[in-house]
């Protein structure tokens, strides 16, 4: 069963033994942006759960950090 | 006089070899076997009143049977500290002086103290939970490692100042204690010293060891999307408004399951985050920045993914110890694979 974590703090994540990681936007809002709308939030986030999906269908060999395109 | 319980297998309990390992527990008044050298060593503090002895057949495997029988005939008996093996490295002695001595800890809250050989499989079980002594490989350390203990044992008893592990010699607990170094030096000049000693290639100690970082096994990838199920899990506090499980907002020992079937997104105000590690307002204006069950719900109906597991998980990720997060971690796990869980989405904070 994969896991993939989104998470702001990638070094510790990878630190702890996550093997799938996705960078997150920050610590208290990690998949939003108080500086966008609602709307904009709800894409942005989409974005990233969507790269989040990607990563649990990629077959890894080693912890990987998956970049989300801005 | 303080009283101890000692507690041997059947060997060392004078009981027999391995035919007799599959003998029940029994407890006896004073000392038996090597208890004898105990009970010498803890004078005049304290006295082995009880021996508790069983067959490690027996223990190890039916080993809720006989903690059980133990604890109640501990119960009928009054004593200050329980003291198990030395085990050396006998594997299945030392993982029943763990179980056995984690199980009595937690009934009768008296200090458990062992004695194992650091390669005894029960070091790395037990070493956070109990004091273990480090001791050699066999019974030729008897009297050594008897003595270590008894000396611990002592202080313990007489509520000594105890000092850290590696100075008393047990293998480290990993708990943090704030305490003066007795030097009078302040952190900013021990912190420089210790700098320059790194600097010029020379050996320190660190006054802050990290938890070495454990190996997770790769799991496999999804092989379907649109066929799978995923589950939303987080560190970020979100529960529904109220906390219902009172799940504590920092150093978290609790999880929550919360059904989440019939709900398109995270509503503000019947959710919330309860995490006491940053600022909670963007989080409470909109839950679904920690958990994105909102996006979810659109790739689920886009098609994008079979379906969304009927609940999602939470806890508090701030103050939190390693060993409580693994503990959460496995739990929550067990009953994603239970529920037929694809994968998992984590969102930390």
């Amino acid at each position: 069963m994969p896991v993939v974590q989104l998470a702001n703090l990638v070094s510790i994540a990878k630190t702890v033994g996550a093997n799938r990681i996705v960078p997150a936007v920050a610590i208290p809002y990690p998949l939003g942006d108080m500086n966008k709308s609602a709307e904009e939030q709800k894409s942005l986030r989409k974005q990233r759960v969507e790269v989040a999906m990607q990563a649990l269908l990629t077959t890894i060999e080693e912890a990987t950090i998956f970049e989300v395109k801005k | 006089m303080k009283k101890a319980v000692h507690y041997l297998n059947q060997f060392f309990g004078q009981i027999g070899g391995e035919n007799q390992a599959d003998i029940a527990p029994q407890l006896h008044e004073g000392h038996v076997g090597p208890g004898m050298l105990l009970h010498q060593k803890l004078a005049p503090v304290a006295e082995v009143t009880h021996t508790v002895i069983c067959g490690d057949n027996f223990i190890g495997s039916k080993t809720d049977e006989a903690i059980e029988q133990v604890l109640t005939e501990l119960e009928t008996i009054e004593f200050d500290i329980f003291i198990a093996g030395p085990a050396f490295l006998a594997g299945r002695y030392g993982l029943a002086c763990g179980a056995l001595g984690k199980a009595v800890q937690e009934r009768f809250r008296v200090p458990v103290i062992a004695s194992m050989n650091e390669e005894n499989p029960a070091v790395e079980m037990y070493a956070h939970e109990l004091y273990i002594f480090s001791g050699g490989a066999n019974a030729a350390a008897m009297r050594k490692d008897v003595k270590k203990v008894a000396d611990f044992s002592k202080r313990m008893l007489q509520a000594d100042k105890l000092r850290p592990a590696a100075e008393e010699g047990y293998f480290s607990r990993g708990k943090r204690l704030e305490a003066f170094d007795g030097s009078n030096r302040t952190g900013a000049e021990r912190a420089v010293e210790m700098l320059l000693k790194k600097l010029n290639d020379e050996p320190f100690h660190t006054e802050m060891p990290m938890p070495v970082p454990a190996k997770v096994a790769i799991a496999p990838a999804v092989e379907k999307m649109e066929e799978a199920t995923i589950a939303l899990v987080s560190s970020g506090g979100i529960v529904p408004k109220g906390n219902p499980d009172h799940i504590q907002s920092a150093s978290a020992t609790k999880w929550g399951k919360y059904e989440v079937d019939a709900l398109y997104e995270l509503e503000a105000g019947s959710w919330e985050t309860i995490h006491g590690g940053f600022d909670p307002s963007a989080a409470n204006q909109d839950p679904n920045v920690i958990v994105p069950l909102d996006a979810m719900r659109e790739l689920e109906q886009e098609a994008k993914l079979g379906s969304i597991h009927p609940y999602i998980y939470s806890t508090v990720g701030t103050g939190t110890t390693q060993a409580e997060a693994a503990r959460m971690g496995t739990e929550i796990a067990k009953d994603l694979q239970r529920a037929n869980v694809s994968a998992v989405i984590l969102t930390s904070t």
